[in-house]
């Protein structure tokens, strides 16, 4: 058995032993940020350079999964921009004042049933969620993914972002709003529910 | 008491603990009187849960970790010459 105070030290890790325990993890946050595996591995990879590049200047070794989230963050906002920027100039309409909750009860997509909020998300397999977080404006939908899958706090979210735990907070409230939007019409444009018959 | 409109915006940030204690007061006094907004409150705890179970998408398979493991290793490895 070895002795931890045998362990290499951290600061003299090499960085290869640094960034391997966290390749299953890059991946999947490259997956859900791409929606798309080919795309996401390109991404890792990409991200993977940019640490070896920097790893010299890595200070403080002792989180190397926040530090390769944020390079990966970056590399992704860097390859995205151009769509980054579109989107941004997509009007995002009243994404504040549509409610997911009240549109079911309104639309009442499932006549006969009892539970319908339950009967909608239960379309939704994880495939279809994450090809409705690849509809959210990139910096949403980066900031969700961080916060509700991989739980990081909000000034975790700053830092992986360098942005203001205000702008995250800001970002966490479009981006539920984008995603209950995303969702709903992802399930119409889909038909995976009754549409209602417009009056004639 | 809040009205539903302003005790909405608040559910999911009391969800995540980062509102503040007067207006986590105000939405749970809301939230005692107020079946809709429980409602919403239930829906959002499972919107959130779906969100957090999108964690089996992503498994790289045997392939791809294989490639990535080459990749880092192949970034320590002196550039041959010629």
């Amino acid at each position: 058995m070895i002795d931890a105070s045998q362990r290499v030290p951290v600061e003299t890790m090499e960085y290869e032993d640094v960034v391997r325990p966290h390749l299953d993890y890059l991946y999947s946050f490259a997956v859900r940020l791409c929606g798309n595996r080919a795309v996401a591995e390109d991404l890792v990879q990409d991200t993977l350079l940019r640490a070896f590049r920097s790893f010299a200047r890595l200070r403080n070794r002792e989180r190397p999964r926040l530090w390769l989230t944020r390079i990966l963050t970056s590399a992704h906002y860097d390859r995205f921009r151009a769509e980054h920027q579109a989107k941004e100039t997509v009007s995002l309409d009243d994404e504040h004042h549509f409610d997911l909750f009240d549109k079911i009860v309104e639309e009442d997509p499932f006549p006969y049933s009892d539970r319908v909020h339950l009967d909608f998300l239960e379309l939704f397999d994880d495939a279809k969620i994450i090809e409705v977080l690849r509809r959210l404006h990139p910096a949403h939908r980066t900031a969700l993914i961080l916060a509700y899958v991989y739980g990081y706090k909000a000034r975790e979210i700053a830092e992986i972002t360098r942005a203001s735990v205000g702008t995250v907070l800001a970002r966490l409230f479009r981006a539920r709003k984008q995603l209950e939007r995303g969702l709903w019409e992802y399930a119409q444009s889909r038909n995976l529910i009754i549409k209602m018959e417009e009056p004639s | 008491m809040i009205p539903c409109k302003d005790a909405v915006t608040r559910l999911w940030a009391y969800l995540d603990r980062t509102l503040g204690k007067a207006p986590e007061t105000e939405l749970e006094e809301h939230l005692g009187l107020c079946r809709h907004c429980c409602g919403e409150l239930e829906f959002a705890k499972q919107v959130r849960g779906a969100l957090a179970k999108t964690g089996r998408a992503g498994e790289p398979t045997d392939d791809v970790r294989s490639r990535l493991e080459a990749f880092v290793k192949g970034l320590g490895q002196p550039k041959s010459e010629g």
